[in-house]
């Protein structure tokens, strides 16, 4: 019962915000919603129910270890939306606020999809829901990056269409009675016909894998992250990636399962490799510190595909990684949200100084730079470091020597820029925007709570956590 | 039965280059419309018994395919003031060269793919790997945004191909959400062009290119 509540309630949420009269007190809803669903999703993480094998949804050991790092990255996100949308109050938020908590019930229902085209349509609705939230800026650069998405994440989620459609065939060429669950698919396991398997895990992970923006599927992403809003591209950045991916790892199971396993981990490895050097090299070159964020998002995505193809070790980690980029990179893009919004501009050639201007922001975003970028005491560097062990535990030593070295590559360019952004002098024209731009301590609360979550994740992650993460490997390679 | 199932894998797959030959704005978008009809029609000539979940499949995808996408594309070309693809990336001959070998390609390819006894002698699976190129060829090689939406459109028409191979397996809610999903993934696409139209004063997505790196 509860489990359909994460779903129904945000939608409710949703419904109620359509027809809210007040502009002023609608972001209200935000936080609310994003609260109850945040002890809802903690509740069944802690106390997890039994989901029937043959259910269509569940919060099943999948759900449980990454669905709440999503609901928990949401509240956060809705905390710093009420100053932000009091910042943007001449733009109506009817819009704004309604699709913003249709996009929680449907992570929730994607998270928790236990059927192949049930998964589809969740994530389908989850990329027509972001399309509003992409344009909220009503900016000719914002319609050119809406445009982008939805052309680029309309193909990639076709082509996930025709995947889950190759392996629908390929279960009913081996005899399959045309149950989709993954549960069903996986029982069949050797009986689906090869062929078709292996067409669907190309497609499939083509078709996911340009919503989770790897590598070359990502263009649109440095678009779409560089004009939405922070909030919107927190959420995207730790929450709908993370929908794509729990998908890949759920078909990927359905391909083990099938005896193509090892294909399947050749291709993760290989694509997340990829994208690793992509975002290095791109970031060594922009000049944009909110691209900036897409890029680092790009080389997570790779970071959690290399994990996906390094055996129960290596998925352990991604789980772990799920919950480290996603809290760690909101706290990057809120507070890069804010010097944006203080400095008026985003490129190194219009904007330096920020530590004078917004000492609070820039020295988070200092800090969390050094934490995407996998320093020590923060979780990413932990979650990285078990990637690595996983890496050369499965003896992918090369693997791992080209990992160190693109993460080293995207260290220097990502301090390259933070730094002309935070060190210097003022310009001239952001001093008169900055006036108007008080560091309240609703804007910098947010990103600071995530910053303490990501250290405290990386010192004392709790045990649950930890039997989650093992719980769901145990689902993923089907361990009695 | 069969011979008919057949005639409208042809139409759509003669459709597919008519759409990669034409500059015509709305050649194009009859010929995605009249293709959308035709395989709309198709679960009727498969289906030996007829009942009313087929039938709610018919009538929705002809309906969305041939009548609703259609005069939501013409109104954007009427609002955008434009009928014509003048300077494509990829121009019509080489195009219409492309959808030709990727359809004796798709034809080629299905001798690898194993088939049930009952799909063998249908022509289903070149048909719909025909289509999905045709569609890539719109997408990639088109400037003009209305176009890139009919080959989007084309590219669902050939998974729709598809999935008629699993009709009879695929469970209600998977077909109605897929049928749902097309409609709004278009309505939404509609509204999108509609502004971008209002932003850029035109349909050219070549002046999206504030973005560049």
């Amino acid at each position: 019962m509860k489990e359909l509540l994460l779903i129904f309630v945000p939608m409710a949420g949703a419904a109620l915000a359509a027809v809210w009269p007040s502009n002023r007190t609608r972001p209200w809803l935000l936080p609310v919603v994003g609260f109850a669903h945040v002890v809802l999703t903690f509740w069944l993480m802690v106390d997890p129910p039994t989901v029937a094998a043959n259910a269509w949804f569940g919060f099943d050991p999948i759900a449980r270890a990454v669905l709440p790092a999503v609901s928990l990255l949401f509240l956060v996100c809705a905390m710093y939306s009420v100053p932000y949308l009091r910042l943007r109050s001449e733009r109506p938020n009817r819009v704004f606020v309604s699709t913003l908590l249709l996009v929680l019930g449907l992570l929730s229902a994607g998270h928790q999809a236990r059927h192949l085209g049930l998964l589809w349509i969740a994530t389908e609705a989850v990329t027509l829901a972001t399309v509003p939230l992409l344009h909220f800026n009503n900016t000719p650069r914002a319609f050119e990056a809406t445009w982008k998405y939805l052309l680029v994440g309309g193909t990639g989620i076709a082509l996930s269409l025709l995947g889950s459609l190759c392996l629908g065939y390929a279960s009913l060429h081996g005899g399959g009675s045309g149950d989709l669950t993954f549960t069903a698919l996986i029982a069949q396991g050797a009986g689906l016909s090869r062929p078709w398997v292996l067409i669907a895990w190309v497609l499939l992970l083509v078709g996911y894998g340009t919503k989770m923006g790897l590598a070359p599927m990502h263009t649109w992403k440095p678009d779409a992250y560089g004009e939405a809003p922070s909030i919107v591209g927190a959420i995207m950045a730790g929450g709908v990636t993370t929908v794509a991916f729990t998908a890949i790892l759920r078909v990927r199971s359905v391909i083990s399962a099938a005896g193509e396993g090892a294909a399947a981990s050749r291709t993760l490895l290989a694509i997340g490799l990829f994208s690793m050097l992509v975002s290095a090299l791109m970031l060594l070159g922009t000049r944009d510190f909110k691209r900036m964020l897409a890029y680092s998002s790009i080389e997570h995505m790779g970071i959690l595909s290399i994990g996906a193809a390094l055996g129960t070790a290596g998925v352990w980690a991604a789980l772990f990684h799920v919950w480290s980029n996603g809290l760690t990179k909101g706290a990057l893009f809120l507070s890069a949200g804010n010097i944006r919004r203080a400095a008026g501009a985003r490129t190194v050639d219009e904007v330096s100084g920020m530590a004078v201007l917004t000492p609070r922001s820039a020295a988070i975003f200092v800090v969390g730079m050094f934490a995407i970028t996998a320093l020590p005491p923060f979780s990413p560097f932990f979650s990285e470091i078990r990637v690595v062990r996983a890496a050369f535990e499965t003896r992918h030593g090369a693997a791992a020597g080209m990992f160190l070295a693109f993460l080293l590559f995207t260290f220097f360019g990502m301090t390259r820029l933070v730094f002309a952004v935070v060190d210097g002098r003022p310009r001239t024209a952001t001093k008169t925007v900055g006036r108007h731009f008080p560091e309240t301590a609703g804007v910098i609360f947010p990103p600071l709570l995530l910053m303490g979550i990501s250290l405290w994740l990386g010192l004392w992650t709790p045990a649950v956590l930890r039997d989650s993460w093992t719980a769901a490997v145990a689902q993923l390679f089907s361990i009695k | 039965m069969n011979e008919t199932v057949n005639f409208l894998v042809y139409l759509a797959m003669g459709l597919n280059l008519l759409a990669l030959g034409s500059s015509r704005l709305p050649t194009i978008i009859w010929a995605m419309a009249v293709q959308g009809v035709a395989l709309g029609i198709m679960p009727m000539f498969i289906e030996p018994d007829f009942n009313w979940h087929l039938g709610l499949i018919v009538v929705a995808t002809v309906a969305g395919k041939g009548v609703v996408i259609p005069s939501l594309l013409r109104r954007a070309m009427r609002a955008a003031n434009i009928d014509r693809e003048m300077e494509p990336f990829i121009s019509f001959v080489p195009s219409l060269l492309l959808g030709a070998g990727g359809t004796v390609a798709a034809f080629a390819a299905v001798r690898f793919l194993p088939l049930l006894p009952e799909h063998a002698h249908t022509l289903f699976l070149p048909g719909a790997l025909a289509s999905v190129l045709t569609g890539f060829v719109l997408l990639i090689g088109r400037v003009k945004a209305i176009s890139q939406v009919c080959g989007y459109l084309i590219l669902e028409n050939g998974i729709y191909l598809f999935g008629l191979l699993l009709i009879r397996a695929m469970p209600l809610l998977v077909e109605a959400g897929i049928l749902l999903d097309l409609t709004v993934a278009v309505f939404v696409i509609g509204i999108i062009v509609d502004r971008i139209q209002r932003a850029f004063d035109s349909l050219d997505t070549r002046k999206l290119t504030a973005l560049h790196e």
